[in-house]
């Protein structure tokens, strides 16, 4: 018999369906990831498992767990269940764990809870459990607060909350989703040892379809809602049936083609630059502690060339790319656009300004809601000392909106009618708009489906071709920079490691640090294309 | 922790010394001469530089302040210019009143709001809720020294539980000065626990809202559990900065319920001051005011410290 | 649109058409002397009842709302004449000496309780109701300067504030372009929950002889005439006191039921 068996379950929220008779089973010691992009149900269906639906919730067909039917099960019997037979690791760490309690306090919950032992034993797992995770108490005592570890350090914190009392099965939603690759790859590993050391089902709901094949057993795709395909790892790699499952892995792994860039002719120059933070005092009298986030980094991107900057969060990229963009001035070291300042004088140079263009992260929030799309992207005009007035102006918000892929009709909506792929245009579309000379994207791609990432990299591939762009592209995800730029720089620690020719880069990485990036990363299976 | 306390004391005190240049600069700039106010338009001149000189007003501005602020330190608050008794003996009397009824009313306040905030955010959305909420809502829209007129007419004038009025003291016993004290009290507290409740309430529904309340479901928790021991201490942050507004509302809501209750408190003997134009008396209940507020504050900033372990490594 | 928004919304427009209809018409004139009719009950001559000069009661509660909603209106445009500059100045320049500056300022003005400030001004300039204004509004300087700042720091945290100023639009034109219209809302809506505690306020301050002086009506000094006479003529004291608690809870009402309706977070949640 299956260690959890869902069968023909659907859900409604408020009458909108959310689920559409899901089938899968999970056996123990197996691994079943369930995988789609936003909107699939995956997320809900590990919900469902745990009846933990938000209210309004209706569902019908059966959740078997370990022979109990926990579908409209009472809730004082879902108590008994949850954190004893099937534990839970969330997505975000940074939030899940309660700031006032102390990390002992809150593992040694989960066993006091369940009256499973008394306090002196509960206390003694605790610490057997915490040191499982990573987290030995001679150096990760039981008194520590939350908000003194890591993401990586507070996901092991809640991996151990979850397992504490030994739990049949672990439900896993996008557990590393919120880490760095480095730290996932340690979570992935720690998770898969947990699972053959005591004989758990592991059900992990993650959109990466690296980390699914790199961890599961079995696989399941999903689709608003529905369970499109389904099967074991080995089989549904090589033999994928359904067009969605072939869809997902292409643009997962999709690659561009970049118009090659001309003779190397110096464009943004950026030259043993030092940016430092001073750091709140720990003690009253000692003297201030400063920070180095960038620490004397020079390079030099020249016109029409693409360049990567990777590296992890806290390395320094997001302060480099504020510095070159003028909206913190560094202590020491030039940023030169063009053989320009960004900075004259402890202000920021206009000249200069008129530029350069950003393209950032959220999609959501790039935009002031209360603007229309016509105002939102003409918004650089305001660098230029003679911005297009009249028709010229008209003109140019239909002709920079068509470059997007998006209708000149667009340009009298509100931005909350546009969907996180289209508003990315948008932004595109503001960035184009004074046909700037360095278009710098931070994290542009990050927050996208994959399908979604997939056209907005195919319409960059677009642009660079016909309007000849010079970008600095600025990512944690290797694999999107590895198809969309000509050279790459690795960050760590606020300096510069590494940096090269893209493919030269990836496939002989020379510092240790880039080695243990690429290492890291979560290699997506060759699929036969054709095949199927 | 230490180091904590120590920076919110250093405020404290640098608040306490800018509030008393801006209460003396106030003061300062009231038309008239107090030695002459009291003396009438008829004395002489050597009786009235000899009083100047009694009350210490012949010598400069900043002289004065520092004779203010160092007399203060020491406990002597000055002499009143009509009772010619110390201000400091005055304000004590008083303060024994006040303090003791702003106290009650926060006590009061804080007893009722906790529990009837807990029970409306566990009960969002239903009945008991909305009773709650709808009461609160008239509760905030009471004007306290009304409230403290009815509540006169029904237990005072109409049932005879308490008296209309007036303050037996402590010398007869708690009880006596409690049991005077404890329908302003009520007046006071009744529209301060409506406010806090409803921000209990909402402090405790942004809390539900958070992802580790669900990382305790999954742990096992009821519901109610999960609240109790992961909702309530979170949501103590929001409320006791209230809780610390709050103090500063009842000590100026004493001051106008005691004119409903012909309380001996610092109320009336403010207002008698200044219609007496006894401007010392007047500077010396404002900064004891002031005093008492920042430091409550000073107090809600320790207990901050004491509910959350992020503020206490931080700084 | 809620039935708190209509409810407040109603309430409070009644409150305010009365005022307005005070200029033009009152039943009685509210200052005349009418000693046989004293201490009438409401009747159907005298809605609201005599007091104990025999004025008109409902006269009296017209004219008294025109004290209260100017005295409590203007306290409030003072509080974000000066409050929501001071708050968008801080944000703009976070952690500067400006901010530093504005926020201690802050703290400074909320240890004066704005009864403090009243008895202060009052021992000096006298008793009236422009200094019952001044009080209440340099109270509420702080209130909006705070809301300002919070919602505004966050704003400089979104990314199209940082696409703003890689257009190269300077902090002013941020604020004035981008944050102050993100703020409305917000503002309006304390604005209101401001406007009913200055209504609260200046009754309290009318009522122990700080605010309005006679002969201008006030209904908080109806309720300190009201106070000798409760156990014979409690009308006296139920009418003003519903008066001033119908319309602090239509404001607040307003208040809530604007804010659930402009923020557009909930108004997406119910979509």
């Amino acid at each position: 018999m299956s260690l959890l068996e869902i069968h023909n379950l659907s859900l409604s929220i408020h009458g909108a369906p959310v689920l559409d008779h899901v089938s899968l089973s999970i056996d123990p010691g197996q691994i079943v990831a369930v995988t789609g992009e936003s909107g699939s149900g995956k997320s809900m269906t590990a919900l469902a498992v745990m009846q933990l639906l938000p209210a309004g919730t209706v569902a019908t067909g059966s959740v078997r767990l370990d022979g109990h039917a926990v579908l409209n099960s009472p809730e004082d019997e879902m108590c008994r269940l949850r954190g004893a037979a099937v534990g839970m690791v969330f997505q975000e760490p940074m939030t899940a764990l309660n700031p006032v309690k102390t990390i002992g306090d809150q593992v040694m919950e989960t066993i006091l809870i369940h009256k499973a032992m008394p306090r002196d034993a509960a206390r003694t797992r605790a610490q057997e459990v915490l040191t499982r995770v990573g987290l030995p108490p001679d150096r990760f005592p039981l008194s520590r607060y939350p908000h003194e570890l890591s993401g990586g350090q507070r996901q092991r914190v809640v991996i151990a909350m979850a397992i504490a009392l030994r739990p049949r099965l672990l439900i896993a939603d996008e557990p590393t989703t919120a880490l760095d690759v480095t730290t996932q790859a340690q979570i992935l590993d720690l998770l898969k040892g947990l699972v053959t050391e005591y004989g758990m089902g592991l059900l992990m709901i993650t959109h990466d379809l690296a980390v699914v094949a790199d961890m599961a057993d079995r696989i399941v795709v999903m689709q608003k809602g529905r369970v499109v395909e389904t099967g074991a790892t080995d089989h549904l790699l090589r033999h994928m049936q359904h067009p969605y499952t072939r869809m997902l892995f292409q643009a997962s792994g999709h690659r561009v083609a970049l118009p090659a860039p001309p003779a190397p002719a110096p464009l943004l120059e950026v030259r043993n630059v030092v940016r430092d933070y001073r750091l709140p005092r720990t003690r009253l009298f000692e003297k201030p502690v400063h920070h180095r986030a960038v620490d004397h980094v020079s390079f030099t991107l020249n016109r029409s060339e693409r360049l990567g900057l990777v590296g992890e969060s806290g390395c320094g990229k997001s302060t480099l790319t504020r510095a070159i963009l003028g909206l913190e001035e560094v202590q020491r070291g030039q940023i030169l656009l063009d053989g320009q300042p960004v900075f004259t004088g402890h202000k920021p140079n206009l000249a200069v300004r008129r530029k350069m263009q950003v393209v950032f992260q959220d999609p959501f929030g790039s935009f002031n809601p209360r603007h229309r799309v016509a105002r939102l992207i003409t918004e650089p005009f305001h660098l230029l000392e003679a911005p297009p007035t009249g028709s010229e102006r008209q003109h140019r918000i239909a002709e920079m909106l068509t470059a997007v892929g998006l209708s000149p009709d667009d340009a009298g909506k509100y931005i909350h009618e546009f969907s996180g792929g289209q508003r990315q245009r948008i932004a595109i579309a503001r960035a184009l708009m004074i046909r700037p000379e360095l278009i710098l994207f931070d994290e542009a791609v990050s927050a996208l489906d994959v399908s979604v990432r997939a056209q907005i990299l195919d319409l960059l591939a677009e642009l660079c071709a016909a309007y000849d762009l010079t970008y600095l592209f600025i990512s944690h995800d290797l694999s999107v920079v590895r198809t969309i730029t000509d050279r790459v720089m690795v960050m760590q620690s606020g300096k510069i490691v590494e940096q090269g020719e893209t493919e030269r880069v990836f496939a002989d990485p020379q510092h240790p640090y880039t080695q243990t990036l690429i290492q890291a990363v979560p290699k997506l299976p060759e699929i036969g294309q054709g095949a199927a | 922790m230490l180091r904590y306390a120590l920076k919110r004391l250093i405020s404290l005190a640098l608040s306490l010394a800018v509030a008393s240049v801006v209460i003396f600069a106030v003061i300062e700039v009231a038309p008239g001469d107090p030695a002459s106010f009291m003396l009438g338009v008829n004395a002489q001149p050597e009786t009235l530089a000899a009083l100047r000189a009694e009350l210490g007003l012949d010598v400069s501005r900043p002289q004065r302040y520092l004779n203010w602020v160092s007399g203060m330190l020491a406990g002597d608050f000055g002499t009143s210019y009509t009772y010619r008794t110390p201000v400091a003996q005055m304000v004590a009397d008083r303060l024994w009143v006040s303090l003791p009824l702003a106290l009650y009313a926060l006590t009061l306040s804080t007893l009722i709001a906790f529990p009837v905030g807990i029970y409306a955010a566990a009960r969002r959305g239903k009945p008991g809720d909305l009773a709650v909420m709808g009461a609160t809502q008239l509760g905030i829209a009471v004007p306290n020294f009304w409230f403290a007129m009815m509540l006169v007419l029904i237990f005072a004038i109409n049932l005879r539980w308490f008296n209309a009025g007036g303050f037996a003291g402590w010398d007869n016993g708690l009880w006596a000065g409690l049991h005077s004290l404890t329908l302003p009290a009520i007046a006071l507290a009744l529209p301060q626990a409506a406010i806090l409740a409803r921000v209990m309430r909402s402090a405790l529904l942004d809390i539900l809202g958070e992802d580790f309340m669900r990382t305790a479901r999954a742990k096992g928790l009821s519901r109610r559990q999960a609240l109790w021991r992961h909702g309530v201490r979170n949501a103590l942050i929001p409320v006791l900065t209230i809780i610390g507004l709050q103090f500063s509302f009842l000590l100026a809501g004493s001051i106008i319920i005691e004119q409903v209750f012909y309380l001996p408190g610092l109320g009336r003997l403010v207002f008698q001051a200044i219609s007496a134009r006894d401007l010392i008396v007047v500077e010396s209940v404002v900064m004891l005011l002031v005093f008492a507020v920042i430091t409550v504050n000073f107090l809600v900033d320790l207990a901050y410290a004491a509910v959350d372990p992020r503020l206490r490594s931080r700084t | 649109m809620s039935r708190a928004l209509i409810l407040g919304a109603a309430l409070s427009s009644v409150v305010v058409l009365m005022a307005l209809l005070s200029f033009v018409w009152t039943p009685y004139d509210h200052a005349a002397l009418n000693i046989p009719e004293k201490l009438q009950p409401p009747n159907a001559q005298h809605w609201f009842g005599t007091d104990h000069f025999g004025r008109d009661m409902f006269s009296m509660i017209m004219v008294g709302a025109r004290t209260s909603i100017a005295v409590a209106l203007v306290a409030v445009g003072i509080g974000m004449a000066l409050g929501a500059p001071l708050g968008l100045a801080a944000a703009a320049r976070k952690g500067s000496w400006l901010d530093e500056l504005i926020m201690r300022g802050n703290d400074l003005v909320f240890a004066f309780p704005s009864l403090v400030i009243a008895i202060l001004i009052t021992a000096v300039f006298g008793p009236g109701a422009v200094n019952a204004i001044i009080a209440i509004g340099i109270f509420n300087i702080p209130v909006f300067a705070r809301i300002t700042r919070g919602a505004a720091l966050s704003l400089w945290e979104r990314e199209f504030i940082l696409a703003a100023r890689v257009a190269g639009k300077g902090a002013a034109r941020i604020s004035a372009e981008h944050i102050l219209p993100n703020v409305a809302n917000l503002l309006i809506v304390q604005g209101t929950i401001q406007f009913s505690l200055g209504i609260l306020a200046e009754a309290g301050l009318s009522y122990v002889g700080l605010g309005a002086q006679p002969p201008t009506p006030s209904w908080g000094r109806m309720l300190a005439d009201a106070q000798t006479m409760v156990s014979f003529a409690p009308h006296l004291a139920l009418i003003p006191g519903l008066a001033i608690i119908v319309t602090v809870l239509g404001l607040n009402l307003l208040g809530d039921g604007l804010r659930d309706w402009l923020d557009p977070r909930i108004r997406v949640a119910r979509a």
